[in-house]
């Protein structure tokens, strides 16, 4: 069984896994890494979203192979000790979230956003998300909690 | 999914390699993102699975003075952010930066897209269009012919696609009417102006797979204008039909899109 080492929110993870494992199935069920999570696996809900290598990906659809010596971030990486992260603050504080199934993926996808875009406008927020599916709450708050983390980061994760 | 062997080359002649070591059970993967899908629904198991991220030389973007030419493993966010694309054939760009969505954007290449040929895909209509030139690791294969309908390319069982070459139009513009689930096309529509004539290529349409349509290419080459398409009717024989649209819908959607793509290019 091949072997896989990359890094996982700053730390040198490796494990033996099949060619078929995915990158996700690998955080999960090798690293115990279950912030990241499944829904659709078809790539079109982002439940799964990560980044590698500093971009959002969908870990449904990628392999642990293909991320092998890569620098891989997951929700578990934000934040800084019992400090949440800022665009995790402000999803708290904007109630972006209901059941939190989605949200670990939106968070990703967000920040992955606003270090491209610090003031991201409403228009532009819907649009990047439009590869995370919300089931619960709609959009509406979602949206503001990405707008104001995107200002807290002031263009920085 | 069945499990597979992974290789993981770091140059052109391991891949090929790997490739025909394989034998029939193997298969290049690049993004994954329309090969992963597809294994994960058992529709393909491949024994061997060779990946082309590591080989260099595939990922760049070029002007070449009267022509783009778009390297293999080019992300679709890379050629939609590309200033080189945006500049020289801005059509391309925005079609790249409609595909999916944007993690989607962040693995998906434009050599696996062209090699795969899902006949909803948006590149094949950019392709045939614009009149690009396929690349490979052995010959050149102008679009007319790379593409042979649903999932088949002119493509060797161990041919690797390297770039795709696009000659600049004067103008161009591409119109999808998008599923709004997966994005894919339900119809879209590339018109081109470029060193061949006018070109119009439709994807998302017909179970053939991308198609260009001889009556709007003539009405524009007459006159360049949305009234010129606009009442140039597609016949629905050949036209898929599942839950997004039926095929007398697809067929309206062609011209419709046709128009816009039309009025887009100004």
């Amino acid at each position: 069984m091949p072997t896989v080492t990359m890094t996982v929110n700053g730390m040198e993870r490796s494990g033996n896994v099949e060619g078929r494992t995915l990158l996700v199935e690998f955080l999960r069920e090798h690293l115990g890494l279950t912030g990241t999570h499944v829904g659709c696996d078809t790539s079109q809900c982002g439940a799964c979203v990560v980044h590698v290598n500093g971009t959002s990906v969908k870990s449904c659809t990628s392999l642990a192979a293909q991320a092998d010596g890569a620098e891989v971030t997951t929700i578990e990486g934000l934040a800084n000790g019992s400090d949440l992260h800022p665009m995790q603050e402000a999803f708290r504080e904007h109630h972006g979230l209901q059941c939190g199934f989605c949200t670990p993926g939106m968070v990703m996808s967000a920040v992955d956003l606003a270090n491209q875009n610090s003031d991201p406008s409403e228009h532009e927020v819907r649009e990047w998300l439009e590869g995370n599916l919300c089931r619960c709450t709609g959009y509406h708050n979602i949206v503001k909690a990405v707008q104001a983390g995107a200002k807290a980061m002031g263009g920085g994760s | 999914m069945n499990d597979f062997t992974y290789h993981a080359p770091t140059s052109l002649d391991e891949a090929l390699a790997a490739l025909r070591g394989g034998g029939d059970g193997a298969k290049l993967i690049a993004g994954g993102h329309s090969l992963l899908p597809v294994m994960k629904l058992n529709l393909a198991s491949p024994t061997d699975l060779v990946s082309l991220a590591g080989v260099p030389g595939l990922g760049d973007i070029a002007d070449g003075g009267d022509s783009v030419t778009v390297g293999a493993m080019c992300r679709h966010a890379q050629v939609a952010g590309s200033a080189v694309v945006q500049a020289r054939i801005p059509a391309l760009a925005a079609m790249a930066d409609g595909i999916g969505d944007a993690q989607v954007r962040n693995a998906g290449t434009i050599g696996g897209s062209v090699a795969h040929n899902d006949p909803a895909a948006d590149y094949p209509a950019a392709c045939v269009a614009l009149g690009a030139t396929i690349v490979t690791d052995r010959r050149e294969i102008h679009s007319d012919d790379f593409f042979q309908g649903m999932f088949a390319t002119a493509l060797a069982d161990d041919e690797v696609v390297t770039a795709v070459r696009f000659p600049v139009p004067a103008r161009a513009a591409y119109a999808k009417f998008a599923n709004p689930a997966s994005k894919y096309a339900v119809a879209g529509v590339m018109v081109a102006d470029g060193p061949a004539g006018v070109r119009v290529a439709v994807t998302g349409a017909s179970g053939d797979g991308v198609f260009r349509v001889a009556e709007m290419e003539a009405a524009l080459g007459a006159s360049f204008s949305g009234e010129a398409v606009a009442g140039v009717a597609v016949s629905s024989d050949g036209m898929l039909s599942d839950t997004a649209a039926g095929a007398d819908y697809r067929a309206h959607l062609v011209t419709v899109m046709a128009k816009r793509a039309v009025e887009a290019c100004g």
